[in-house]
């Protein structure tokens, strides 16, 4: 051998050829200016005036942005509290509480019953909850339009069995959006609790028969607890991405139930107050956030065992 | 078969003691939920009627129709070029980053998983505007290229994900003896850990493709007059007048994402 030069090098460091932290640095560079440039971008805009034509803002610094979340400017001249924002901010929590709760409700069953198939079942399983989120949310959701509209094939089968006479308005109702929620974040609740299913020993719930429980007290107090960092996994998954929807409101609400990221949008496309859209941008991140630190919490108490229910779980 | 997947059963009823009554009709009832809208805009993709759900009769037409129009071969070329350029720098990003995380100290790579993890937290419309914003700040103007900076930075998380699996199952024995045997980091780079890696990288570029080629609402705020991409063209049909060829179009869109997923899916399946 004739490789004395490049020996001592590998010597000294035992990773050898693994390459070096700089290799990330174009990386982290990109996203500082693309992820968190915007951020701050947001933040300085919500601080200052309103452009007085169209576009952009006034560099002159304000807090009325933040004013116009809580107070309406009266014909006076004078603020008055007004609780439009508010409404749907609060709004926005519910629509994403029902949505949570309902995933929960469907998910539970699905993850466990995953869970208990056989392991090349169980591969094929999470391969179809998985698809659905690799589609176009786009699609999705108007998926959800044909199916609720007056002529859709709902209304169609009640109709054809006679059980209504006029059709029943679905579309551009809470209901359509809080479905249109559902539907899209189902697989982001079902994954994270089947992940922590998977792993629960199903020879404890025999053992609980053998010792005379029932299938009720088998499921809630045997499995249920094995599978909590599952649910506050997948709680936190379908609850954030829920509270700052845009597409289901949109369109399948119609208008009437707002939530947050509609009110953005609208700030930065027809109503244009830049200030205002980056305030409630900020409040809406705040608000994220808080979530966020929230479930921290509640996932480290759910489990010491199984930190490998989160976003990467996924994927 | 383990023993841990051999279940006991209840004498004389051949059921299982892991089943819990109903959720097994659950199951069957949230798998029809999930695709049973899907094989709808499909099956709706071939009415001849104009109104999309009322059945009239067979139709490709739609399909010929859609595919004709200089708008939507315009909106396709725009999706196209921002999704294969988007992915080719994710990717080539993701796994420098790969790489560099797992050399970076502990403060160093909480960091820069927070930037990695973010748009996958922050709410895509606050990502979108915000974007919207520092562009029109600094001067960028709005269409394919500022949505293809966008889309770079929320598919480096998708694209990282199976490289940075592929390259933690790498035994580093192997870097140790191509170093032994006199290869310069830049040779096992290029001879060793990018052919280890290359299915993970695949994998990633497929995933980031999808991400791309999906994504509408960023797209929305940064497309400007001339970069309609194919979703920002499907929301605006959507908006306008609903006809089978907006199902036409979907139905195609959803054909290329699930093919794509599945290549992706069969190249990182574990074999245990």
């Amino acid at each position: 051998m004739t490789t004395q030069e490049k020996t001592p090098k590998s010597v000294e460091s035992r990773t050898a050829g693994q390459g070096s932290w700089w290799a990330g640095i174009p990386g982290i560079a990109y996203l500082i200016a693309l992820v968190l440039g915007p951020i701050v971008i947001i933040v300085i805009y919500s601080f200052l005036s309103r452009a007085k034509f169209g576009v952009g803002v006034k560099w002159v610094f304000s807090v009325t942005a933040y004013q116009d979340l809580f107070f309406g400017e009266s014909l006076a001249g004078g603020r008055t509290f007004d609780p439009t924002y508010l409404e749907i901010i609060g709004n926005s929590f519910w629509y994403s509480l029902i949505t949570s709760v309902a995933c929960l409700a469907l998910s539970i069953p699905v993850a466990i019953w995953m869970a208990t198939r056989p392991e090349r079942v169980r591969t094929l399983l999470v391969f179809l909850v998985t698809i659905p989120f690799w589609t176009s949310l786009l699609i999705r959701t108007y998926s959800f339009i044909i199916i609720l509209n007056d002529n859709g094939p709902i209304n169609w089968a009640l109709k054809s069995l006679h059980i209504i006479t006029e059709p029943i308005t679905m579309l551009y109702t809470p209901f359509a959006t809080v479905l249109g929620l559902v539907y899209t974040f189902l697989p982001f609740m079902i994954l994270p609790i089947y992940a922590s299913a998977e792993r629960f020993d199903f020879r404890l719930a025999e053992a609980a028969y053998d010792l005379g429980a029932n299938r009720w007290t088998v499921l809630t107090r045997i499995v249920m607890p094995s599978v909590r960092p599952g649910i506050v996994a997948g709680t936190l998954l379908v609850f954030i991405p829920a509270l700052g929807s845009f597409l289901a409101p949109e369109l399948l609400g119609g208008g009437k139930t707002s939530m947050i990221a509609n009110v953005i949008a609208a700030q930065f496309g027809a109503s244009r107050n830049w200030p205002f859209g980056a305030a409630l941008s900020v409040l809406l991140l705040v608000i994220t956030l808080l979530v966020l630190v929230v479930f921290a919490v509640l996932a480290r108490r759910a489990s010491k065992a199984s930190g490998n229910a989160n976003w990467e779980s996924l994927l | 078969m383990s023993a841990r997947t051999k279940p006991v059963r209840v004498k004389g009823t051949g059921e299982s003691l892991r089943d819990f009554p109903t959720f097994k009709l659950v199951s069957y009832l949230v798998l029809l939920f999930l695709y049973l809208p899907l094989v709808l805009v499909v099956a709706y993709s071939f009415n001849s009627n104009r109104v999309v759900t009322v059945w009239k009769g067979f139709t490709f037409s739609w399909y010929t129709n859609v595919l004709a129009n200089d708008d939507i071969q315009r909106a396709l070329m725009n999706s196209l070029r921002v999704a294969i350029v988007a992915t080719v720098v994710s990717v080539i990003i993701a796994t420098g980053l790969a790489i560099g995380l797992l050399r970076m100290h502990r403060a160093g790579r909480t960091f820069a998983w927070g930037l990695i993890g973010a748009p996958l937290i922050i709410p895509e419309i606050v990502f979108a505007i915000g974007t919207l914003a520092l562009f029109v700040q600094i001067r960028i103007p709005l269409g394919v290229n500022a949505i293809t900076l966008a889309h770079i930075a929320f598919c480096v998380p998708f694209a990282l994900l199976p490289i940075r699996a592929r390259l933690r199952g790498v035994d580093s024995a192997v870097y140790e003896a191509a170093a032994d045997l006199g290869a310069n980091e830049w040779v096992i780079f290029r001879r060793i850990t990018l052919p280890l890696l290359m299915p993970g990288i695949v994998a990633g570029a497929l995933l980031a493709f999808i991400i791309s080629l999906d994504d509408f609402i960023v797209s929305y705020f940064l497309a400007g007059p001339g970069g309609t991409t194919l979703p920002v063209y499907i929301f605006g049909m959507i908006r306008n007048a609903i006809t089978p060829g907006v199902n036409a179009l979907s139905s195609m869109l959803l054909a290329v994402s699930i093919l794509i997923v599945m290549i992706s899916y069969l190249l990182t399946r574990k074999k245990r």
